[in-house]
């Protein structure tokens, strides 16, 4: 009664049903990086990075402009898509032997990506030749770049979160002197220049992503908090937990207290928080700095300020940029050369950088005047010295393990389905599962 | 997964007989008589892109493996005891089962009233089995796309306009309120696939010879009768057919999570497979995603292996 096709159907959906299951973990082949050749004379430059959107057109420019300047390396740069998939790709292409000569890479997520296995160091000598020296950076940025005393990533910029304001609806606040926003100390102060805001739009006063796919917001928000308040939440060297409740609950609870009282959005995703800041109704959007250009790009009146001091001190969450040598096992010559020629021109180019809202690490340019002229991007430059970063862990740092899985449990004290003293024990027990797991990448010093 | 890709035995070559059916000693056949030699290219390509990455999957699920293929060591059954002591593999688990449970009645009650609908409208027969079967045929991520920026924004969206349009102004979150995710990736699969069960069921409509209905109209059988006594019982094992293909496929899910939800909101739509992508994908963990994939894997191969039990017994029962 069943026409053959029916049997052959079934047996193409089992087959398929086996190899979504188990399949698609079978044989991995690592993807090649693209083998073209370098013109007669030239040396090839392989260069991978996630830079997309304002960030992508910025770098593309500065690409251009180094190919210009230098006739004799053939660069040839790949874009992949930001976050876990481009860790995935870099790993794999460094497993494979088949790395490209340069990459970039979230400082952050070093100690996850087996230096000294997946990485090469960075020759200083070369770097000092070409004129990047250690006292050229923050030092505790530089050092984060350091393994086992060898220096596996230069960083690029710090990017960190930021406080966005329009400035109509908090000049109609009263939130404004001078041009500028008032400044504002304490959680207290906030939560009323959040209903100034309120009172004189009708809208919740701050929006900012509160859920979506892989919504990392939310961690941003606490981390940031949480790290004015003086805690970590990992020791030092990243191998045990050190949440402090008391401090955790304080910024969760007032976080959730500022859901509550409707002056901020409940629910929404991260386009939409861009959507609604950009409605022009609502006085503050907390992100990272680097939505700047699509903020600029709408014509939207609105400026930048750090993070203020809610809990103690000005610090907050960010990670940086960086530039890493993936492994390869025949590392050395004039690729690897133009590997550090590019790395040091982009760090002395990086006012471009800065253009996207990212403050560049390279000392030298923070006090270039063209720098100093890109407004708001400067303004919040003195961020550099507060910035904190993940303790070094195998599952830290952009678009990791913690960084999901967290803002998945923060996102749902917003949205109201969990409770602080909920998140706060969800949150620990799943740190304490990413603590017990051992690193799947173990580099060279770890 | 089905008995025929999973459990049939290697095809024993038969052995060559002599007229009294007895044994052949020493008879040298052909060496097209096996037919292993016609089905060695199809084997072939089975044995690389199936047996091989099976058995190799297994391998990994004892190891400590990475994703980049170095310095896995064999831990045994340490990967298994701690998936099975693990939230999340329950949840997400729960979550492919709750998915499946939600989108197989559906697709199968709808599929099935389509059908009927299609058959008794004989007027532009063709555009119906088109329009319905049309979806089908597109893309995962172009479905998944539709959705997601046409139809199911808060406000603007097709759905929430909709609504409004009879008075009703909603502004639900449809992908990102943990009440409605789910539902909404349900709706999406349904207006998706169910012209897949559509077609099954309209063949095996068509299949009833008429002369039954006719009997049944003389002896004064009415419309719902005819339904009742001839239609569905003698759609019964397409039924069976559908609701396990329909299982099957519904515990796949992973397209539609990954590009609508991503799991989301709070984890709360996050398929099993995606648990494994996240584990091994992101967390370069692939030795632990492989005896996630192995135990997801055991689901799927009992969930296969009831279809032909139930076909069995219902053809021992026909018999007698």
């Amino acid at each position: 009664m069943q026409p053959p096709l029916l049997s052959r159907r079934r047996a193409l959906a089992g087959g398929a049903g086996v190899l979504a299951a188990a399949g698609a973990l079978g044989s991995l082949t690592g993807c090649a990086a693209p083998a073209t050749a370098a013109g007669p004379g030239q040396t090839l430059l392989r260069f991978w990075h996630l830079f997309g959107g304002g960030d992508g057109v910025t770098m593309q420019g500065m690409l251009d402009d180094f190919r210009t300047g230098h006739p004799d390396i053939a660069l040839e740069a790949s874009t992949l898509q930001w976050g876990a998939p481009y860790y995935t790709k870099l790993g794999m292409a460094g497993a494979g032997g088949r790395a490209p000569e340069l990459a970039a890479l979230h400082l952050a997520r070093l100690a996850g990506f087996a230096p000294g296995r997946l990485l090469d160091p960075f020759d200083l000598d070369l770097l000092a030749e070409h004129g990047v020296r250690e006292q050229d950076f923050p030092p505790d940025i530089w050092r984060r770049g350091q393994v086992g005393g060898k220096q596996y990533a230069v960083p690029l910029d710090t990017h960190p979160f930021v406080l966005y304001y329009q400035t109509e609806v908090c000049e109609k606040a009263g939130l404004m002197a001078g041009g500028r926003l008032k400044p504002i100390s304490g959680a207290d102060e906030f939560a009323d220049a959040l209903r100034a805001a309120k009172k004189a739009t009708g809208q919740p006063g701050l929006v900012t992503e509160t859920l979506g796919p892989d919504c990392i917001t939310p961690w941003r928000l606490f981390s940031s908090f949480y790290a004015q308040t003086g805690g970590t939440v990992l020791s030092e060297d990243g191998k045990r937990l050190a949440l402090d409740d008391a401090k955790a609950l304080r910024v969760l609870e007032y976080l959730a207290r500022l859901v509550e009282e409707g002056l901020m959005v409940r629910r929404v995703d991260y386009a939409g928080s861009i959507g609604v800041f950009n409605g022009g109704k609502t006085a503050f959007h907390l992100n990272g700095e680097w939505e700047i250009t699509t903020f600029k790009t709408t014509g939207l009146p609105f400026s930048m300020t750090r993070i203020p001091a809610l809990f103690g001190t000005a610090a907050t969450q960010a990670d940086c940029h960086a530039f890493v040598l993936p492994h390869q096992d025949d590392r050395g010559g004039a690729p690897n050369e133009a590997a550090h020629t590019l790395t040091a021109w982009m760090l002395q180019n990086s006012v471009a950088w800065a253009q996207g809202g990212h403050v560049p690490a390279y000392l030298p340019v923070l006090d270039d005047p063209a720098y100093l002229d890109l407004k708001p991007q400067s303004a919040y430059r003195a961020v550099i010295d507060d910035v904190a970063l993940d303790e070094p862990a195998w599952f830290a740092g952009s678009a990791s393990r913690m960084w999901i899985e967290l803002g998945a449990v923060f996102s749902g004290v917003l949205t109201g389905s969990r409770s602080p003293r909920e998140a706060l024990n969800e949150a620990r027990a799943r740190l304490r599962t990413l603590l017990d797991t051992r690193n799947p990448l173990p580099g060279a010093a770890s | 997964m089905t008995s025929t890709t999973a459990t049939a035995p290697a095809p024993v070559a038969k052995r060559a007989q002599d007229a009294a059916g007895r044994p052949a000693r020493g008879v040298r056949r052909k060496w097209t008589e096996h037919g292993l030699v016609f089905v060695a290219p199809f084997f072939l390509v089975y044995a690389m892109f199936l047996v091989w990455p099976l058995i190799s999957g297994l391998g990994m699920s004892l190891t400590s493996e990475n994703i980049t293929g170095s310095g896995g060591e064999f831990i045994g059954l340490d990967n298994y005891a701690e998936a099975v002591r693990d939230p999340d593999v329950w949840s997400s688990l729960w979550n492919t089962v709750w998915f499946t449970v939600l989108s197989t009645v559906p697709l199968v009650v709808v599929g099935l009233g389509l059908a009927l609908l299609a058959h008794q409208l004989s007027v532009v027969q063709w555009l119906w089995r088109l329009s319905w079967f049309a979806p089908f045929l597109l893309p995962s991520g172009v479905v998944c796309l539709l959705f997601l920026n046409m139809i199911l924004p808060s406000d603007f969206g097709l759905a929430d306009q909709m609504l409004s349009a009879v008075g009703l102004t909603p502004e639900i979150g449809w992908l990102t309120d943990e009440r409605y995710a789910m539902l909404s990736i349900v709706a999406t699969t349904l207006w998706w696939t169910v012209g897949f069960n559509f077609l099954l069921y309209l063949a095996a409509l068509q299949a009833i010879p008429v002369h039954l209905y006719e009997a049944a109209e003389l002896d004064g059988a009415g419309a719902g009768k005819r339904l009742l006594h001839i239609t569905l019982p003698l759609l019964a094992r397409t039924t069976v057919l559908v609701v396990v293909l329909q299982v099957l496929a519904s515990l796949k899910i992973f397209d539609q999570v990954y590009i609508m939800t991503g799991g989301g909101p709070d984890e709360s739509t996050r398929p099993i497979l995606q648990y494994v992508y996240q584990q091994g994908f992101t967390g370069y963990r692939i030795g632990y995603a492989s005896a996630v994939s192995y135990i997801f894997f055991a689901l799927i191969l009992t969930v296969s292996l009831v279809q032909p039990l139930l076909s069995r017994r219902r053809a021992e029962e026909a018999a007698k």
